[in-house]
């Protein structure tokens, strides 16, 4: 492997080892062993379960992430992906629950396109208020965030409310077409092959062909890229929308891959830790994929050491914290 | 009272300002004349304290002014009213100049400074109700309360630069009686402008810049324009260098604007009713002063600012509603100042940076056919006769000349029939720039209409085969080759006729 390509490796080895030391040192404050936390964690991921269970985590979170790096490049910040993954997971559901019974080969492609779709419309209007210089697209993907759980809400409230479970809002089971495959009888379903081929093709998209270089050329100096003929308007809402799509995979992923029906708590965040990992990973794919998965270990043990220490999960946003600052920390004034 | 003497400053390989005198007396009004690039900014910066000089010194009463800072100045009563004005919008009028009151006490006096506002602006016609809020105040008031903020601040010493710039002209005159009340009042005033007309109406004294150098200084009522705008733009006003390659000779219209109009946002200049033709093979050439619409006018030109009135014929259609897109296929390059900011990607790599806007040229499937595109660009830099810098490094890493050669490279790859040529010179080094313009020429000879942006009036004088001038806005003069002499050009430039020419 080149030194290139080795350097943001080590360079995240390096931040996640040193918010691990830092977060160590607050375990002990509060009187715990942070061998014991580490080992307990270790314990319950080294399983073939455990390991199963970083996948089904690390899912929505590379699909969420790649949702903030695509538009990055234009220098869109997108706050919404927590957003657009509901809506994602709404489209698929009126997907499964609309359409007429159909064979799995049918239907998956179906509510995967509409659960991409979900996304995509949700993320293409804060592209069109920013496009038409209206509204900045930070404010308006943030805010949309709060509209979309209250769209599920409404609809599992009220409308697709399962008539057998009255005591818990959720929808009906999916017909079992519009489920997504599992493997090796563990919880890792198909989604995860969509996040490797989704993230594959951003990286693609962006590295290797005309439209990347014009993203990246908007990015760059959005002046110049409009003096040089590049449909800037377009590229804005298309990049933005197309990020949504992403987020709404998630949710798609989330609904029809994990829980089988819509809920209200269908992403503990999932959105705002994607947000995170590109951040972090300065938008690369291969930085994207270690990055969702430290985070997926990084959740999981504050799952586990609620169990076995006692903990509130909330340390864990501690440990989130600490790799952030590091990450601010140690880079004065870079632009990226 | 002030005193500047000696004082240099070079930036780089410029002089801005070279061995410069000048005096300030209590109770006048000294205008500091000349065109951009002049020195102008560089001395009042200097006085203000923005910038220190290489040489030279400020006496302040006769006593050398210690000025290390815009802090040390308003501390000896100089103040100074920049072009855009240094106010908090959302705080009012008083509390804007309480902010810059050197005796701010912790309580706010609200109605005590109120008195005094409304006092000193009685005295000098600085009428403004303090308690307005600063981002409902038209600019003519934005810039009263500037004054008041010096005034109150006990500034003795007033810098003015380019005030006038953005007043309208009923504004302008009420400017003028404040500075007639405060002369009265023993305040000395420094006018920056490069309007002669205002120049000649309210200076006491005038000292006209020109590359740096005082060009010469004029007491009360002895200028007159036609001296002064020799002395600013230099005496070689007349015929046009021989240099020149004879007219080139194209009649056919390539481009052509009827009663365009575009409409200006914030500090843009609205465009009214232009009617304008670029030839082929011909070099327009556009003069004016800086802010008289002319980065609008290029931008109306290539389709990136939409007409509100008129049209935009190319080669015999109406483009009125072309886009940038649209126009670059048909072969419209542009040529900028800055090409870093206005042309290229900083993060980009001269490679990249050469494919962009070559639309669908070098299409492969979605990729980018790069061996094509580098054989192309690699013939278009050959013809040019420049070196082709690696094309793998930063383009933020080539010089100024190199960087515009990269950007007219990538433009001239395509045989364009038009050229706009924005300020295609400014901040190169001497060598480039003449390149540069060698360059627009040959495209020229070679049937290309040209439309050349400048403000220096020389380099005009050198390349336009037709010269037109922009005054606000308006084109106010047309000139064939040979017919224009600089001194008609700079009247019409600085405004001091009303419509001449053909």
């Amino acid at each position: 492997m080149s030194e290139t390509a080795l350097r943001p490796i080590l360079r995240h080895t390096l931040v996640a080892g040193a918010a691990l030391a830092l977060f160590s040192a607050i375990l002990l404050v509060a009187g715990k062993n942070p061998l014991q936390a580490a080992a307990d964690s270790f314990r319950s991921m080294a399983s073939v379960y455990g390991f199963s269970e970083l996948l089904v985590r690390m899912t929505p979170l590379i699909l969420t992430a790649v949702a903030v790096a695509l538009p990055s490049r234009l220098g869109l910040i997108n706050v919404g992906g927590e957003g657009q993954l509901y809506m994602g997971a709404w489209m698929a559901t009126a997907g499964a629950l609309w359409f007429p019974p159909l064979p799995r080969w049918a239907m998956l492609p179906l509510v995967a396109a509409m659960g991409f779709l979900g996304g995509a419309l949700w993320a293409a209007i804060p592209g069109i208020l920013r496009a038409a210089k209206l509204v900045n697209e930070t404010i308006a993907t943030l805010l949309l965030n709060y509209v979309a759980p209250l769209i599920v809400s409404y609809s599992i409230f009220g409308p697709w409310k399962a008539l057998g479970s009255s005591a818990y809002p959720e929808s009906p089971a999916y017909p079992d077409a519009a489920l997504l495959p599992t493997f090796f009888e563990t919880r890792v379903h198909g989604g995860l092959i969509l996040a490797l081929v989704a993230l594959l093709a951003y990286w693609l998209l962006v590295d290797k062909t005309r439209w990347g270089l014009q993203m990246r050329a908007i990015g760059g100096n959005a002046e110049a890229a409009q003096r040089l003929g590049i449909p800037v308007a377009v590229f804005l809402v298309a990049a933005l929308a197309l990020g949504g799509g992403m987020a709404g995979l998630a949710g798609m992923g989330e609904a029809m891959g994990v829980h089988g029906r819509l809920r209200q708590g269908l992403s503990p965040g999932f959105g705002f830790t994607g947000f995170l990992i590109a951040w972090l990973a300065g938008g690369r794919p291969l930085g994207i994929l270690f990055m969702a998965f430290l985070f997926a270990i990084i959740t999981a043990a504050g799952d586990t050491l609620q169990i076995t220490q006692g903990l509130p999960f909330s340390v864990v946003n501690i440990l989130l914290a600490m790799i952030l600052f590091i990450v601010l920390a140690r880079r004065p004034g870079a632009s990226r | 009272m002030l005193t500047v003497r000696g004082v240099s400053k070079r930036y780089g390989s410029v002089l801005a300002n070279d061995g410069i005198d000048l005096t300030l007396n209590a109770g006048e009004v000294h205008a500091l004349l000349g065109e951009n690039g002049a020195g102008k900014s560089t001395l009042s910066k200097i006085i203000y304290g923005y910038t220190r000089p290489d040489a030279g010194e400020i006496l302040l009463g006769g006593e050398p002014a210690r000025l290390r800072s815009p802090r040390d100045a308003r501390a000896l009563g100089i103040g100074m009213v920049f072009q855009n004005f240094m106010l908090i919008p959302a705080l009012s009028v008083l509390e804007n100049v309480a902010l810059f009151l050197k005796d701010l006490p912790l309580v706010l006096d609200q109605e005590g400074i109120a008195g005094r506002i409304r006092a000193i602006g009685g005295r000098f016609g600085l009428q403004v109700d303090p308690h307005a809020l600063v981002r409902q105040l038209s600019v003519g008031d934005r810039q009263k309360v500037e004054i008041l903020k010096l005034l109150l601040a006990e500034a003795r010493i007033l810098i003015f630069d380019e005030p006038t710039k953005v007043l309208a002209p009923h504004e302008v005159e009420g400017l003028f009686q404040v500075f007639a009340a405060l002369k009265a009042e023993g305040y000395a005033i420094l006018f920056i402008t490069h309007k002669l007309r205002e120049v000649v109406a309210c200076a006491d004294r005038i000292t006209v810049l020109r590359q740096g150098r005082v060009a010469g200084g004029f007491g009360p009522g002895e200028a007159q324009v036609g001296t002064l705008v020799k002395m600013m733009f230099g005496e070689s006003g007349g015929e046009a260098p021989a240099a020149m390659a004879p007219v080139g000779g194209g009649t056919q219209p390539i481009l052509e604007l009827r009663g365009a109009s575009a409409r200006g946002a914030g500090s843009e200049t609205t465009l009214q009713g232009l009617n304008l033709t670029i030839h082929e093979g011909e070099v327009l050439g556009l003069a004016g002063v800086s802010g008289s619409g002319q980065k609008e006018l290029g931008d109306l030109i290539l389709g990136l600012r939409p007409l509100t009135g008129g049209n935009r014929w190319f080669r015999g259609e109406d483009a009125s509603s072309w886009s940038i897109a649209r126009l670059r296929e048909r072969g419209v390059a542009f040529v900028p100042e800055d090409a870093l900011a206005m042309a290229a990607v900083p993060g980009m790599s001269v490679r990249e940076n050469l494919s962009l806007g070559t639309g669908a040229v070098y299409r492969r499937g979605l990729a980018v056919d790069w061996r094509a595109l580098e054989a192309a660009m690699g013939a278009s830099f050959e013809a040019l006769a420049f070196p082709m810098p690696p094309l793998d490094s930063p383009i933020a890493a080539l010089s100024g000349g190199n960087l515009q050669r990269v950007v007219i490279a990538r433009e001239m790859a395509h045989g364009p029939s038009l050229i706009i040529a924005l300020y295609p010179t400014r901040g190169l080094d001497a060598r480039s720039a003449a390149s540069v313009r060698d360059l627009l020429r040959r495209a020229r000879d070679g049937g290309a209409g040209v439309l050349f942006i400048s403000e220096d009036l020389e380099e005009l004088a050198e390349m336009s085969d037709r010269l037109l001038v922009l005054f606000q806005g308006a084109l106010v003069g047309e000139f064939p080759r040979g017919s224009w002499r600089l001194e008609d050009v700079g009247r019409l430039m600085t405004g001091s006729e009303e419509v001449a020419g053909v």
